[in-house]
């Protein structure tokens, strides 16, 4: 066993790992080390070879590939060491992390840890697509990996389920490499994915989005041979005789994100069922003190600007080493008309950055706080979609945490 | 000008719809944008649509098999695909690194192809 010591661990290298272990090194950290199981750093963002990144955050749009690079070379600049190829298989309640690599099984002695483990693709079997078990079907995440880092393609004839982002962007890239894409299956009356995406990714090439409608059978021997699409009601239940079948010889998933957090459910931190990730209070702090929280395995986020400025917060709070008290509560809710809000906990009066995804797409809505009963805070909100994460921050008074009151946010119809 | 059109702005997520009076020669502004970007996007989807473009080009030698490349402006959307087809004729030598030129003046644009990453030699 080798034995290290760090002032901040941080569990992957991707654009959460760096931005959280960049900030820690510039508020005080002396040894930061990332820990990632690939052979290199910067996770997804390798194969995001599209436009759009770093917008919000620098101001001009970078491709993914452009924004890992500007982020290696700053981590590289603040002398944060690196454990590529390196699995973490366990971490406990004292800050040991266990991890194992070609040069065998090391222990770290981490004042804190953070957790960036990202997140991963829904597949079929999390919507259990009834039908044949034929090769031809990928996550739309692995399909980008195949194009756009192995120079494989993954076939001619494509129909893609679910208009999440990656799919959508995964529609314009098949198109370009000459694949003849058939449409895009969206259970939902409106896309998942970001607008810009349907526009630019669908729409500029005449690429069909099916709303409301799913697949309901997967045919084929050896490989796929067709799947049969049907329209779905409001309860998003079949409408017998809509179903017609496509002819295809592909068929991508893009269903959705799961984050990642087995090694967090072993260290018994508590996990939001609504966001799939760890319970925070407003400093990124998990329930597990020193443990700490960001990027995707915390909540999906929808662009990577807005993950690296809470990654970056999570890395300030595990650099300074400090326990924060977690006696006084003050927990926060998703009430109407809201999916999750981040942080759950208030563990401390001030300003609170608070992070949230909306139910449904809604024109001009209302969107109020309450402490109890007691109206605290409100925002009009011109435009949301469940795709758009909405962010705001206002002070939390000294009153609200010592009596441990409920945060509810909802939004008015 | 008498077409009304509803644009979506793709400069950054939050695709705004921007009202748009335009018969293709002509521009008028209506509402919906939340910032300048949005006026030009709008301007220019009207009287010139143009996308990035992004995809990749063969690597010989490298450790990787392909490197990704962007166009170094937005490209006119109906030469789109005319620039795939020369990008995907080209290859390059390893090592790569990023913001090299691979093609000047791609497909008569006056744009050219840049690297977006770098690649080592194998």
């Amino acid at each position: 066993m080798i034995n290290l010591k760090a002032d901040v661990a941080v569990i992957g290298g991707g654009p959460a790992g760096l931005a959280a272990a960049i900030s820690a090194r510039k508020n005080g950290a002396k040894n930061v080390i990332i820990l990632d199981r690939n052979s290199w750093l910067g996770g997804i963002l390798s194969q995001c070879i599209h436009d759009g990144f770093g917008v919000e955050e620098t101001g001009k749009s970078m491709t993914g590939t452009e924004y890992r690079e500007m982020y290696i070379t700053e981590a590289k600049k603040h002398n944060i060491s690196f454990m590529k190829e390196t699995m973490v298989l366990h971490i406990n309640k004292n800050r040991e992390l266990i991890a194992i690599n070609k040069k065998g099984l090391h222990k770290i002695n981490a004042k804190s840890i953070v957790l960036a483990m990202g997140c991963r693709e829904k597949t079929r079997w999390n919507v259990m697509i009834p039908g044949d078990r034929p090769s031809g079907i990928f996550t739309a995440g692995v399909a980008q990996a195949f194009i756009n880092l192995y120079n494989i393609m993954v076939g001619k004839n494509i129909v893609i389920l679910g208009s999440g982002d990656v799919g959508l962007i995964m529609a314009r890239r098949l198109k370009f490499e000459g694949a003849n894409v058939q449409g895009v299956v969206e259970i939902l009356p409106y896309a998942s994915g970001l607008p810009r995406n349907v526009v630019q990714c669908l729409d500029d090439y005449d690429i069909p989005l099916f709303l409301n409608h799913t697949v309901t059978y997967i045919k084929g021997k050896e490989r796929l041979e067709s799947v049969k699409i049907s329209q779905v009601d409001e309860k998003m239940n079949v409408i017998p005789g809509t179903e017609k079948e496509i002819k295809c010889d592909t068929l991508l998933l893009s269903l959705g994100l799961i984050p990642e957090n087995e090694l967090s459910k072993e260290v018994g931190i508590e996990i939001d069922i609504l966001t799939g990730g760890p319970i925070v209070n407003q400093f990124f702090e998990t329930s597990v003190p020193g443990i700490f929280a960001c990027g995707n395995c915390l909540q999906v986020y929808d662009t990577v600007d807005n993950l690296t400025i809470g990654a970056k917060n999570a890395g300030k709070h595990a650099a300074k080493n400090t326990i924060y008290k977690q006696n006084k509560i003050s927990n926060v809710y998703a009430g109407k008309g809201i999916r999750y809000v981040i942080p759950q906990r208030i563990t401390k009066p001030g300003r609170v950055f608070f992070s949230l995804r909306v139910e449904k797409p809604q024109e001009a809505s209302m969107m109020r706080v309450n402490a109890d009963s007691e109206e605290i805070f409100k925002k009009k909100l011109l435009w949301v979609n469940p795709a758009n994460m909405v962010e705001f921050s206002f002070d939390v008074s000294s009153d609200i945490v010592n009596s441990g009151k409920k945060l509810e946010i909802t939004l008015d119809d | 000008m008498t077409d009304d059109k509803v644009i979506t702005c793709i400069v950054c997520p939050i695709g705004c719809k921007i009202k748009v009076k335009t018969d293709g020669k002509n521009f008028g502004i209506c509402d919906g944008q939340k910032c300048k970007r949005g006026i030009e996007y709008a301007r220019s989807e009207a009287l010139d649509p143009r996308r990035m473009l992004t995809s990749s080009i063969l690597v010989k030698n490298g450790e990787w098999p392909l490197v990704s490349v962007k166009s170094s402006k937005p490209v006119p959307k109906n030469k789109i695909f005319d620039v795939l087809k020369e990008i995907k004729k080209s290859s390059i030598k390893a090592p790569v690194n990023l913001g090299q030129i691979v093609i000047r003046n791609v497909s008569g644009t006056k744009i050219d192809i840049i690297t977006t990453k770098s690649i080592k030699k194998l």
